[in-house]
């Protein structure tokens, strides 16, 4: 045997060269287990952190639309421009060219990637435009990448800009319907693992580890076409009456949705950058005011519910003054003998107070917190004030007097126009929402329908032309409102010549579908009440809302046409 | 017992195959479905530019000044304007 006998020629030789490789392969045996079971997990984490990396994978933020679906607020893609700080490191000498592109000063793009040089991640810059972006991508700078983020974008503009608030740069809702319906609109970025090369360049998507979500649309209830035309005549009557600021607000009386809120000044939202927290303050909800003569016909409503009293009660105000405890309460004049009907319709302080002080205070205290003042009306707008309206127990006869016609108690006008829609609603109090209703809501009977009927009759005699709001009457429709003008409470005092005018009304009054409430802040001296600056923009925006809105005219005048569907094509 | 081993061993087999072509397939609808979002996307880009144009040409201060100054519209007084009504029996 020839290989034995070759081998067993040099046995050490065989032997050592054998036990050799085995040793060896030993050893490789050890070190592959030890790779492989021992030091896996540490292994595997370095390698996949050598080349595999997440990133987030926006998805756009709810849209937010009017009530037939026109866009209040949208989300535009657009790119923000971001670095993998040490790979980015490396490209030094392609910092100025970038730096340009962005409009980035130099030194400062240094400083920024120096504090985050540990990092995997920072910003450049955050929103460009696609122009930016495509130039940042052509400039092929290892370890600069583009990241789908969305802008906010408000069509409407200063239009709804108070009652849809805004958005910061990171998708959050700020302020109004952004932010009270944040966890609606808001989307869920996904995140997904990426495949990367030597220089961070993303190659490929390796798996998506979560899947992003979009935001879900938000439908308000407001109606684009009658935010724009309250925004203009709003406008048109600050501008008028060189106003310090004015608000209004549109609601369905039947559904208890807004449909209009416009406050002014206004503010841009799609550009914000010099404005003060102060200018974003959504005012038709957030502030409060003393509603003045617009709060009798409440007054009235709890004579009437009480049985005391009816429309045709007479009440003496002569001599035009009555003294409660030491103060005196006045009327403009001296109306002498007047019903109660037309205490509303001249606006009788006196008879008002006379009418007060014949009902217990509970009984005032009970209709007008019926009548949901003194609490939130539940809109979810941010930051809505509660309004003031103190318990009768604190109450002392002046008290109970000046609440009558509006003094002492605080109302937003939110408020001002749910309480209205009480009365417009044949007694039933409806709950508000800024969302669309698809569903008849039930609301709460706070009055009986015979009263609100008769207060609306008198609300009726108020805009007529001998009523201080005749300012406020439209052409074919019947129109039943209350002016209010009060001093200004500045300080604890109430000023002689700083005013807050305002009118609550409802249309059409034989079967009302919109109240309306307009408060005008400061307006000009002399021209300062409330059937001069704010019955006036009740019936400009009225009158185009009723048109919008298809309503019918309820007392058509000479020159109005009827005519009944035709099947037929129209003569040509 | 050989038999028994016959058959494990051909469905281990079967097995292994069956790993292979649905990793494949999962990677090829992986792929489809990224190469479909990112479709998604551009399209939402598009739109939503669409939708800014849209919002932009259709404010209402611009549509309320067109209307009046190059088209000469005006909001018909009311001797002008015509009631339909579509209620039944409200027409005398």
């Amino acid at each position: 045997m020839s290989h034995s006998g070759r081998s067993m020629r040099h046995p050490v030789r065989y032997w050592l060269v054998l036990s050799g490789l085995w040793a060896i392969l030993g050893l490789l045996g050890v070190r592959a287990t030890y790779l492989q079971v021992v030091a896996s997990d540490y292994l595997q984490r370095q390698g996949d952190a050598r080349y595999l990396r997440t990133v987030t994978d926006n998805a756009h933020r709810g849209m937010i639309l009017d009530r037939n679906g026109s866009p209040l607020a949208i989300s535009t893609p657009v790119q923000s421009v971001w670095a993998d700080p040490p790979a980015f490191m490396r490209a030094r000498q392609r910092w100025p060219a970038l730096a340009r592109v962005l409009g980035l000063q130099q030194r400062d793009l240094a400083r920024q990637v120096r504090k985050y040089a540990d990092r995997e991640f920072m910003y450049l810059k955050r929103h460009v435009t696609p122009d930016v972006a495509a130039r940042a991508r052509a400039l092929k700078i290892p370890g600069v990448f583009l990241q789908r983020e969305y802008r906010r974008y408000y069509p409407t503009g200063a239009v709804s800009g108070h009652v849809i608030g805004f958005t910061d740069i990171d998708d959050r809702g700020q302020q109004g319907l952004e932010l009270a319906y944040e966890v609606m609109l808001r989307s869920t970025p996904g995140k997904k693992r990426v495949l990367r090369d030597l220089y961070g360049n993303i190659i490929e998507t390796v798996e998506s580890v979560s899947l992003a979500t979009p935001g879900k649309d938000l439908v308000v209830s407001l109606d684009r076409r009658i935010q724009y035309l309250v925004y203009r005549e709003l406008g048109a009557a600050m501008e008028e009456y060189n106003a310090r600021a004015a608000t209004a607000i549109v609601m369905d009386t039947h559904t208890g949705e807004v449909l209009a809120m416009v406050n002014l000044p206004g503010f841009n939202p799609n550009n914000r950058s010099k404005l003060t927290s102060a200018a974003f303050r959504n005012r038709a909800v957030t502030d409060v005011f003393e509603p003045g003569s617009t709060l009798k016909p409440f007054t009235v409503a709890a004579a009437l519910e009480s049985g005391q009293l009816t429309p045709e009660s007479l009440i003496d105000t002569a001599p035009g003054r009555i003294r409660v405890g030491t103060k005196f309460i006045r009327d403009l004049r001296n109306y002498g003998e007047l019903s109660v009907a037309q205490v509303i319709e001249k606006s009788s302080n006196v008879g008002a107070a006379k009418i007060a002080l014949s009902m217990s205070k509970e009984q005032i205290w009970g209709m007008l917190r019926r009548a949901g003042f003194g609490e939130t009306t539940g809109s979810r707008l941010p930051g809505e004030s509660a309004g003031l309206l103190n318990p009768p127990s604190q109450w002392v006869s002046i008290d109970q007097a000046s609440v009558s016609f509006g003094y002492g108690i605080s109302v937003t006008s939110l408020q001002l126009a749910r309480a209205y829609a009480v009365l417009a609603n044949d007694g039933v109090l409806v709950p508000i929402t800024m969302l669309r209703r698809d569903a008849p809501v039930r609301g709460v009977k706070v009055m009986t329908r015979r009263t609100a009927q008769q207060i609306r009759n008198m609300l009726e005699l108020a805009v007529s032309r001998r009523g201080t709001g005749a300012a406020a009457q439209l052409l074919h429709y019947s129109v039943a409102g209350k002016t209010g003008t009060v001093h200004k409470l500045i300080s604890g005092d109430y000023a002689k010549d700083r005013y807050v005018a305002s009118f609550a009304g409802m249309a059409p009054a034989s079967n009302p579908r919109l109240v309306m409430v307009v408060t005008v802040d400061e307006p000009e001296a002399r021209r300062h009440f409330g059937g001069q600056t704010a019955a006036p923009v009740f019936s400009r925006v009225m009158a185009g809302a009723l048109r919008l809105l298809n309503i019918a005219p309820d007392i058509p005048q000479q020159g109005l046409r009827w005519a009944a569907p035709t099947t037929s094509a129209p003569p040509a | 017992m050989p038999r028994l081993v016959a058959v494990l061993t051909a469905a281990v087999l079967v097995m292994a195959m069956l790993v292979v072509t649905l990793r494949h397939q999962g990677r090829q609808l992986f792929t489809q479905h990224e190469s479909l979002q990112k479709e998604r996307d551009a399209l939402n880009v598009v739109w939503g530019k669409l939708l800014l144009e849209e919002g932009t040409w259709s404010e209402h201060r611009r549509v309320e000044n067109l209307a009046r100054a190059r088209l000469g519209m005006a909001i018909p007084d009311s001797d002008q304007v015509v009631v339909v009504d579509l209620r039944e029996g409200a027409h005398p």
